[in-house]
């Protein structure tokens, strides 16, 4: 029986490839096995591939003998890609209807960045429709279970990247975060879930929700695991007219530098009504702990953070509505007939979009539609002007930001049905968005048997940054050791 | 403001959405509430600011208009629905 890798992670599995300890075979058979053992539990793999993961695994095993220690990071490490990530040839869906049984024709630029580095896919994951949710429960193809209590949801909308970190089942993942969508289900699935600065990883090959605000990034087990995903996948794309020129700092060289001397803001707002007294205490707590370290931490204000919800469910609706016009029954995906065109596009995209993408596409277009944009959609972007604005100036008295991802922990399936209810799960994590910014969150103990995750918000192009706050703090916490019971149960 | 079912049958049909009267009902109301919560708006000050579009900061972003190897053809019509020959096939524009 070879060693279990169930809950490891990268750097741990690369030392064991170079070592001989292991082979990237070895890796996918046990990553294999332990998600057949848990997927009927979480339901977080959509397509598998394994026989893709079986090439690519070879593949890795002949590089790393051939190049050995300067074989790249992530060489022979098993991965799962949110379903909003294209990969040539793979079904692809975006956990919708409406693109069932499409293959894509090209590979996104930060999926091929990890293919030219050796990585071997497992599969792709589940998600809420075109990444439209908080909790996962809007995916065509059912909700996922969090691995700390199956009854719950794992956040959303990367719910099946995060949940399949947190099962063991690969050491990381890639998801997407238009509004909170890496962070939220981090929280709450006990992960470390990184966000990079707007610009910073391609956008080409991510199917797009709302242009201005997705990002994508990993979900890891430890924040050093974060840096070297992020350093793989971070760079220009001439491919993506949004992907910022301008050079990528090495995280890892500043990445154990420590907080000492540092400043650290608080943001008051950021502790409102229906934060839960233990997701208060643990992230108080973990404020004390990067004190200790040598941080000076202050209490700073972000005005007008109230308003950031109701900027996002403008903006991100309004880009919605245009983004997914795309989805016409005519070039890929799901086709109804109808008499003339028009009836065609309307019975294809009734049928094939779910409830909460048509709610999300009736609101943008209406905020977009003549004699509203300029009470809607203009005023929304002007108010994220205000909130980009706010954090500039905060960001002028500290080097940095810590405060709660997600006001609550996992909740149950089915408890909030109201739109609005489930909107606010992102109230903490949709300003960083508006505002372009790095944020991470990363486990800081636990509430009730559930995990509660910190949240480092860092200035522009300051991911280096974002990342050594992080670190610094999980060391000295001990919450990277974090691991939910499926991880405990595969080991036993 | 408030929503009329006919405001809602008409950004239906501005958005392509065959819906049923049971969605136009649901939504006219979760619409409602949704911009009566998006109110919140009007409570920021933007009478000296300008729109923000984009974050990133980069303006007109050019490149050399150099041909390149694409798709094809074939690629490119292997997820349609429905095809004739090397074209998309659509129903008839005129009802």
């Amino acid at each position: 029986m070879p060693q279990s890798f169930v809950g490891r992670t990268i750097a741990e599995m690369a030392a064991a490839l170079r070592s001989g300890a292991t082979t990237a075979v070895q890796l996918l058979d046990g990553a294999i096995a332990h998600r057949d053992a848990v997927d009927g539990r979480i339901n977080a793999f959509l397509a598998r591939t394994d026989d893709l993961a079986r090439r690519q695994a070879q593949a890795a095993d002949a590089r790393i003998a051939r190049e050995g220690a300067s074989a790249p990071a992530l060489c022979g490490i098993p991965v799962a890609l949110k379903d909003v990530l294209v990969l040539d040839g793979v079904p692809t869906t975006a956990s919708s209807k409406i693109i069932e049984g499409f293959l894509p024709p090209y590979t996104g630029t930060a999926v091929q960045r990890l293919l030219d580095q050796g990585a071997v896919v497992l599969g792709k994951t589940n998600c809420d429709e075109f990444a439209m949710g908080s909790s996962n429960e809007n995916s065509a193809y059912g909700p996922v279970g969090n691995p700390w209590d199956v009854e719950r949801v794992p956040g959303g909308s990367s719910g099946g990247s995060a949940a399949v970190v947190a099962a063991g089942v690969v050491p990381y993942s890639l998801g997407s975060d238009t509004g909170g969508s890496i962070r939220q289900p981090a929280a709450l699935t006990g992960t470390v879930g990184f966000k990079p600065t707007y610009g910073r990883v391609s956008r080409y090959g991510l199917i797009a929700f709302a242009s201005s605000l997705d990002q994508i990034g990993p979900f890891t087990n430890t924040v050093e695991d974060a840096a070297t995903v992020y350093s793989a996948i971070a760079g220009h794309d001439p491919l993506d007219s949004t992907s910022s020129p301008t050079a990528v700092e090495d995280p890892m060289e500043t990445l154990r530098n420590g907080v000492a001397g540092m400043r650290l803001g608080v943001p008051r707002e950021y502790f409102v009504d229906g934060l839960e007294p233990g997701v208060r205490a643990r992230v108080e707590e973990a404020i004390e702990v990067l004190r200790g370290l040598g941080a000076s931490v202050e209490e700073v204000s972000l005005p007008s953070t109230d308003a950031g919800l109701a900027t996002y469910y403008i903006i991100a609706p309004a880009e919605c509505s245009s983004n997914l016009a795309r989805f016409d029954g005519v070039r890929f995906g799901m086709h109804v007939d109808g008499v003339s065109l028009l009836r065609s596009y309307l019975a294809t995209r009734g049928a094939g979009f779910g409830p909460e993408v048509k709610r999300r596409i009736m609101l943008g277009t209406y905020a977009l539609s003549s004699g509203y944009y300029d009470a809607y959609y203009r005023k929304a972007q002007k108010v994220r002007t205000v909130i980009a604005a706010e954090f500039d100036a905060v960001f002028e008295k500290v080097d940095a930001l810590v405060c709660p991802t997600s006001p609550t922990v996992a909740f149950t399936q089915g408890a909030r049905e109201d739109p609005i209810a489930m909107y606010l799960c992102d109230v903490l994590t949709i300003p960083v968005n508006l505002a372009g910014l790095p944020g991470i969150s990363l486990p800081c103990g636990l509430s009730d048997g559930l995990p509660v995750g910190l949240q480092v918000i860092g200035p522009r192009f300051q991911d280096a940054r974002v990342l050594r706050v992080a670190h610094a703090y999980e060391q000295a916490s001990g919450a990277a050791a974090l691991r939910s019971p499926m991880v405990a149960g595969a080991a036993a | 403001m408030s929503l009329s079912r006919d405001d809602v049958a008409h950004v239906a049909m501005l958005a392509r959405l065959g819906l049923s009267d049971a969605e136009l009902e649901q939504y006219q109301h979760q619409l409602d509430a949704i911009l009566d919560a998006i109110g919140k708006l009007n409570e920021v000050d933007t009478s000296a600011v300008a729109e923000t579009a984009q974050v990133g900061g980069l303006v007109n972003v050019w490149r050399d208009d150099e041909p390149r190897p694409c798709i094809g053809t074939e690629r490119a019509l292997a997820n349609a629905p429905e095809r004739d020959g090397p074209y998309f096939r659509v129903a008839a524009i005129q009802e």
